[in-house]
């Protein structure tokens, strides 16, 4: 909110009072308007049907809070802090205190506070901690005289610079992390199972990097191939008896032709257009899983899909066809979560095989055609790039990766059925890419954490997961508008032969270049 | 080697060639000269197939070319420097060279590259800039360049010194001449710079409203009052 101006520093401290009336007042109506539905109405079971409870109170401190938040930044803006953090600081001491004893005692203190419900209480009182602190900095800043301001071009080449070092040790840092993951002390069943819905997700946005990050193709219907992979391999178990190891190539290839079958029609179309007909696909297909009652089981869904084995090993506690099992084998106490760590490394292999396979071809003439059509398909045309064989390779590499990892899903599931398959996991997929920063790697790895990791994590906190989920969106779009990692890398270096790119020595590279 | 006869292309309804007849030879360099709006780019592109030429044959070395792809045609040894330079602009210089020589043998590419670095020393200096940041002039080699990198036999060159300073028109003029005449590279060159253009060309065109009014060689053209009036005077 107001952001661009917040960043302009006051000319003069004077407070435009009317401004500041304008402002809060504007804030002030349009939350009022939000909320009057919203908050207002409120639709509660009661014996005999659903009643309508209004809740207007509510409704008038919401209003009324926004007016005063909207207030005081506008106050922080024009120079006035010393009062803003007094004020500010000291409601945030008060509620976190009552906050703090309602936590430890257990005790209702709603009647000190403006809301019935803790959680939206502690919200209100993060804002009130984060106008003090940024008063308080503003304070800081204005003592020690101005701040050197940065252009434009300085904070691009700051945050390409944090990037690309974030990225140089993260990758290592966080493979090393996942490698050992499962054996951290504090990771249960829980966690493991967190960590594999995650990396699942992270494979995915990978996958779907290929199409939307590198190659600049909007589709919205990426779900299609995960729901061909995860069928092409229960269809296969649970039809012809086949082992996972087995039918992974076979999905991805299935998968992969859906691919080729989608974009030969649709390639021509651009932009939104494009992106209508792949949402348009995804459904499609959907749909057709859903009725097609003979062969996919329809909305029963296709259960008793085995298991992924070690090597011929089966992780369960006896096997059903008497041979040897994987704790026989190694002579170990049989345990559940080994089968899940075992998941674990299965998705993680495939998700890291996607990952080197993305970074190899981007240096490879096909995926610089990829990431040089995203820019100008016109200019590519000039130089002989036969545009729809590029898109459909991408279309088809990408919708091979969402098989495999299909496949996986089926697998660890144990049982699927359409409902797995809807749009909205489409759309959170593209989010995880579009989050992290298109075309960066690592940017999905910290965008699926954060929108599948956490809000499964905090599940306890129920209704507040997809508030939490908004407001992480509308928090990076506005600090990172381009995506949490927006950096392209080059996938040329001069330096290739060994030593490590270096800030600032371009000069040397370009003089000791051939 | 390229023939271009009777040539109609529309835009929609709005018939932006009427009839347009040109011959570029082998090693020649050949100029198009015309108002704004002339038609000159859409004859370039026309040539590479897209848009379309309506009505009317192209040939390259006697094939012919009208309903080839794009891509086809540039396989075939035609480099076009677009209209408006065109260069990726996220893709650093290095990229930028690479995706030109995407339809070249790779064996050549490092021979390639040094010869285009010796003709621009600007572009070797930026090997590791992004293109988006390269100064206008600077953007304006790179295109030249990229389309140099997939040793084409035709050149088509669209305005290549839009923009640029006197000085740096001059050389790139002068990088012009130079494939001509060292690599035996035929160039067809679209120009508001008349002047520079025709002294350079072998030969030139002059186009009005769609349509082919005058051709003759160079010099020819540089002394007919027509064209002085409507394309020489005031300046030069
Ligand atoms: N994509 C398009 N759609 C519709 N009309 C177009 C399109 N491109 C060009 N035109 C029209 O075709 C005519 C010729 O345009 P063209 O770009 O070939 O002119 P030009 O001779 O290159 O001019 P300039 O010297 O200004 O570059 C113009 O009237 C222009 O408005
Ligand atoms: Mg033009």
């Amino acid at each position: 909110m107001g952001d661009t101006t917040a960043r302009t520093p006051a000319a003069n401290p004077g407070v435009d009072w009317a401004a500041l009336a304008k402002e809060s007042v504007l804030t002030a109506l349009v939350v009022l308007g939000l909320s009057v539905y919203m908050i207002g109405l409120k639709a509660e079971d009661v014996t005999g049907g659903l009643a309508i409870i209004t809740r207007y109170d509510s409704v008038a401190i919401v209003t009324v809070l926004a007016f005063l938040l909207r207030a005081a930044l506008v106050l922080v803006r024009s120079g006035v802090y010393l009062p803003v953090i007094l004020v500010c600081g000291a409601l945030a001491v008060a509620m976190t205190g009552l906050l703090g004893a309602w936590w430890a005692t257990g005790e209702e203190m709603s009647a000190y506070l403006p809301f019935g419900d803790p959680v939206v209480n502690g919200l209100l009182d993060l804002m009130l901690i984060a106008l003090a602190v940024r008063a308080a900095l503003r304070l800081r800043a204005s003592l020690h005289g101005p701040a050197k301001a940065m252009t434009q071009e300085e904070k691009e080449a700051k945050a390409a610079r944090f990037v690309k070092n974030f990225s140089m040790f993260a990758g290592p840092a966080l493979l090393a992390f996942a490698l050992i993951y499962p054996f951290l002390p504090f990771v249960d069943r829980f966690y493991l199972d967190v960590a594999v819905l995650v990396m699942t997700y992270v494979m995915l946005g990978w996958g779907l990097n290929i199409v939307v990050g590198l190659a600049g193709l909007l589709d919205l219907g990426y779900v299609a191939f995960y729901a061909v992979g995860a069928y092409s391999y229960a269809l296969l178990a649970t039809n012809f008896d086949l082992g996972f190891w087995v039918c992974l190539p076979f999905a991805g290839v299935m998968a992969a032709s859906f691919g080729l079958l989608l974009g030969f029609p649709v390639l021509r179309l651009r932009g939104d257009y494009l992106a209508i007909v792949t949402l348009g696909f995804g459904e499609i297909i959907r749909v057709i899983l859903l009725n097609w009652y003979q062969f996919t089981n329809g909305p029963d869904g296709i259960s008793g899909i085995p298991k992924p084995t070690f090597f011929g090993l089966p992780l369960v506690r006896r096997a059903a066809d008497g041979g040897e099992t994987f704790h026989q084998f190694f002579n170990m106490q049989y345990s559940t979560t080994d089968r899940i760590v075992f998941l674990y490394y299965v998705i993680l292999i495939l998700a890291m095989v996607t990952n080197l396979f993305t970074m190899r071809i981007r240096k490879l003439p096909i995926g610089r055609a990829w990431e040089a059509l995203r820019e100008d398909e016109i200019a590519c045309r000039s130089l002989g790039i036969n545009p729809t064989n590029t898109k459909l390779t991408a279309f088809a590499i990408g919708a091979m990766f969402a098989g495999f990892a299909g496949s996986f899903f089926a697998t660890r599931q144990g049982f699927i059925s359409p409902e797995s398959f809807t749009f909205i996991e489409s759309a959170v997929i593209l989010a995880v890419v579009v989050l992290g920063g298109m075309g960066s790697q690592i940017g999905v790895v910290v965008a699926a954490v954060i929108l599948i990791g956490l809000p499964e994590i905090f599940r306890d906190l129920q209704q507040y997961r997809m508030l939490a989920f908004g407001g992480a969106m509308v928090l990076i779009m506005l600090w990172r508008p381009a995506g949490l990692l927006a950096f392209r890398e080059p996938t040329i270096r001069l330096w290739k032969g060994g030593g490590k790119p270096e800030p600032g020595n371009e000069k040397a590279a370009a003089e000791a270049g051939p | 080697m390229l023939s271009v006869s009777g040539v109609h292309t529309f835009y929609g309804n709005i018939e932006a060639l009427r009839g347009v007849d040109v011959e570029v030879a082998e090693r020649e360099i050949v100029t198009l000269i015309g108002a704004n709006g002339a038609g000159k780019s859409t004859l370039l592109m026309t040539i590479c197939g897209n848009p379309r030429a309506t009505t009317g044959t192209i040939t390259l070395n006697g094939e012919d070319i009208t309903q080839r792809p794009t891509f086809e045609i540039v396989r075939m040894g035609v480099a076009q420097s677009p209209e408006g330079r065109r260069i990726f602009p996220r893709m650093t210089v290095e990229e930028n060279l690479r995706m030109g020589a995407v339809t070249a043998d790779p064996q050549y590419y490092d021979e390639d590259r040094a010869r285009v670095f010796d003709l621009f020393p600007r572009l070797k200096e930026r090997v590791e800039q992004r293109g988006g940041t390269l100064s206008g002039g600077e953007q304006q080699m790179l295109a030249i360049a990229r389309a140099l990198m997939s040793r084409p036999r035709l050149l088509l060159l669209d305005e290549p010194s839009l923009g640029l300073a006197p000085m740096v028109v001059k050389q790139i003029f002068e990088v012009i001449r130079e494939i001509n005449e060292s690599q035996k590279m035929t160039v067809f060159l679209v120009e508001q710079n008349a002047f520079h253009a025709l002294r350079l060309a072998h030969r030139g065109y002059v186009m009005v409203n769609g349509q082919i009014t005058l051709t003759g060689s160079g010099d020819e053209l540089l002394a007919n009052p027509e064209v002085r009036a409507a394309y020489l005077e005031g300046g030069h």
